[in-house]
């Protein structure tokens, strides 16, 4: 393709460039100008240095939250990820089959958050909840506001539940792409089912699947309104991941400085980790060139 | 290795297929010889890679049955009929290596790796990939990987058949030349019987040595080379066939006279027709000679293609084709003859019995 310089393009980007100035480069800014601050109020400022970053990455309760996002995070991609493929490798692609499943699989990705998180509220209860009240009557004794791990179960089937269908829908993009000579050439060739996945899907499916794993982990390291809609964080802290106890600090306590500290380090880990995430996937995929 | 045998094959896409226009490819009664090779010649859409399709089991036929060596197959999976397929864009495993790529069909069926090996090699050198047996099959240009996909049709030596699905159709036309006279050799050297499905008239007919048209799902005409030039059974393969095609022309018949305009056209023999069908006469451009003498001709345009001059015009109000030699001169008042030998008359496009005082088969 052909390129032409020319500098007058960039102020084709400019209305671009003053949106996200303002709806993220000036906020950030702002949070930035609040973590090295301190106020007592009264629209009152003072010089606080490095401090609520030193308070921060040294309170037990930031690395606790850290830690419990971690595994969340690492928890629903161990799970979404094959079972989003495993659905999208068995979903119809031909048919009047196409469209229902499609529609269904969208469904749970056109639910308000705050909705699901009711849905999951209500649908677990032990008075009213049919999950709840089944559980219960079968003779397990599921309560989510009392048991932490009853609460971190809930918390991960709604995430799966919510989720996999993004992973589902983002393989089968991948998968029928595929030209049907590959599958015939395959047979042809004799291949096994593992064969067929492992040399034509897989390889079709690598940068859908790393697309997905990125917006899943992100999506998950910042899951915020599902659990508090459900589980406000507890029993105790057991589910207070860092957006809810971001959250407490900021709103609840009304710490602004901290707070301002503790969403920066966020932010940081998330671009890392994503990076992280990025390099590791395309450099497999370089390597292999 | 194997005879292949097609009995009263048809095949419709739709499952509710009543009438003869809903058969995609309509009833096939043929035999393919053991060690043949074979090409499917026909535009885009006429049924001949449904057919393919169905000899190689990707398509169960809507009726009919196939044989390999008298053995029914009909029913049986591609695999189990080992047939070898090459399509028409390339196929490769972008993640494993060239060699990986050629040996993949045959490690699927447990063949030793010494052997491995050495098929392999073999087909590395024969399709000029040898310097890259290592590299990722990934970023290879089409032509590259096109040669990957025809090798693993070739890699395997106890193959029924190599069916080939417009395989050149990516490859540069430099390169046509190499891998069809490449596949040729192979052929005689390996004597599979191979159908090689096309609608490129010149790779068909220098791949084959039958080659089967097929026109609107039906095969119209199976013959050599030669026949097909001098004596097509349809006007299809008249104009399909020879560049520019075949002339066809309406006209009357009376006896073994065809009537054109106010010209009369005297015929070898007085041609059978039965019923009051559409009557052709159909000349190839290369039997007619122009010149002084004859029916009077008016010419639009001269081509000159090189060796040749193709000179289009009218005759009788109907357009008409002549291949004329580079030097001959083109007169002011053209007059044309016709070849008797030459003429072919058609009656609703099949070629009448009879005229040349032969029985058409």
């Amino acid at each position: 393709m052909e390129k032409t310089w020319n500098n007058k393009a960039w102020f084709l980007v400019l209305p671009v460039l003053l949106l996200v100035a303002f709806s993220a480069v000036i906020p950030l800014m702002t949070v930035v100008n609040y973590s090295v601050q301190d106020t007592f109020g009264n629209n009152q400022f003072f010089w606080a240095g490095t401090d609520w970053f030193v308070e921060i990455l040294t309170s037990p309760r930031f690395w606790d939250a850290l830690w419990r996002n971690l595994i969340f995070s690492g928890v629903i991609l161990a799970i979404e990820v094959p079972l989003g493929i495993l659905i999208a490798l068995n979903m119809p692609k031909h048919g009047i089959g196409v469209p229902v499943c499609l529609v269904l699989m969208a469904l749970p990705l056109l639910i308000p958050w705050n909705v699901v998180g009711t849905i999951w509220q209500v649908f677990g209860r032990v008075d009213i909840g049919l999950l709840g009240y089944f559980l219960n009557s079968l003779g397990i004794s599921y309560n989510y506001t009392q048991n932490p791990a009853h609460a971190w179960a809930t918390v991960i089937v709604m995430d799966v539940w919510h989720w996999t269908s993004l992973v589902v829908l983002l393989c089968y993009a991948g998968l029928v792409s595929i030209p049907d000579a590959y599958y015939q050439a395959a047979r042809i060739d004799g291949a096994s089912r593992w064969s067929v996945f492992r040399y034509i899907q897989l390889p079709k499916m690598k940068r859908v699947l790393l697309i997905a794993v990125l917006l899943r982990f992100m999506d998950s390291f910042m899951i915020y309104t599902e659990p508090f809609v459900v589980t406000g964080g507890g029993p105790g802290n057991s589910t207070t991941f860092l957006s809810i106890d971001l959250v407490k600090m900021a709103i609840g306590q009304f710490d602004l400085g901290p707070a301002a500290a503790m969403s920066i380090i966020y932010f940081l880990i998330i671009l890392l980790l994503s990076w992280v995430f990025y390099t590791v996937m395309t450099q497999s995929d370089a390597e292999q060139k | 290795m194997a005879r292949i045998t097609l009995e009263h094959i048809r095949h419709a896409y739709s499952e509710k297929a009543k009438a003869a226009g809903d058969y995609a490819l309509k009833e096939v009664h043929h035999e393919w010889e053991d060690g043949g090779a074979y090409a499917l010649l026909g535009p885009s859409g006429c049924g001949k890679t449904t057919l393919l399709n169905i000899i190689s089991g990707l398509l169960t036929p809507s009726d009919g049955r196939i044989l390999f060596d008298g053995k029914d197959v009909t029913q049986l999976s591609t695999e189990e009929r080992n047939i070898a397929q090459v399509f028409q864009f390339p196929v490769v495993y972008d993640t494993m290596t060239v060699f990986d790529n050629l040996a993949f069909p045959l490690r699927n069926r447990k063949v030793p790796e010494a052997e491995v090996e050495k098929r392999v090699n073999e087909i590395l050198e024969m399709t000029d990939l040898a310097g890259m047996a290592k590299r990722r099959a990934q970023r290879l240009t089409a032509d590259q990987k096109q040669k990957i996909s025809l090798g693993r049709g070739l890699v395997r030596a106890n193959v029924n058949a190599i069916l080939f699905d417009e395989p050149l159709t990516v490859i540069d036309p430099h390169m046509k030349w190499v891998l069809r006279s490449q596949l040729k050799r192979l052929h005689r050297q390996s004597r599979f019987t191979m159908v090689y499905v096309t609608h490129d008239q010149t790779e068909a007919l220098t791949f084959a040595d039958k080659v089967v048209v097929m026109h609107d799902g039906q095969i119209v005409q199976i013959g050599t080379p030669a026949e097909l030039f001098e004596r097509p059974s349809h006007t299809f393969v008249g104009y399909f066939i020879g560049s520019p095609g075949m002339n066809i022309m309406s006209v009357a018949i009376d006896g073994a006279t065809a009537r054109i305009g106010d010209q009369s056209i005297a015929l070898s023999a007085a041609p059978v027709l039965k019923g009051q069908g559409r009557i052709e006469l159909g000349i190839r451009p290369e039997f007619i000679k122009l010149g002084r003498e004859g029916m009077p001709i008016t010419i639009n345009k001269v081509e000159d293609i090189g060796r040749q001059k193709i000179v289009r015009a009218s005759f009788c109000g109907q357009p008409i084709s002549i291949v004329v030699p580079e030097d001959d001169d083109i007169p002011a008042d053209a007059k044309v003859t016709f070849e008797k030998q030459a003429i072919g008359i058609f009656a609703d496009s099949w070629r009448a019995m009879n005229e040349t005082g032969r029985q058409e088969g």
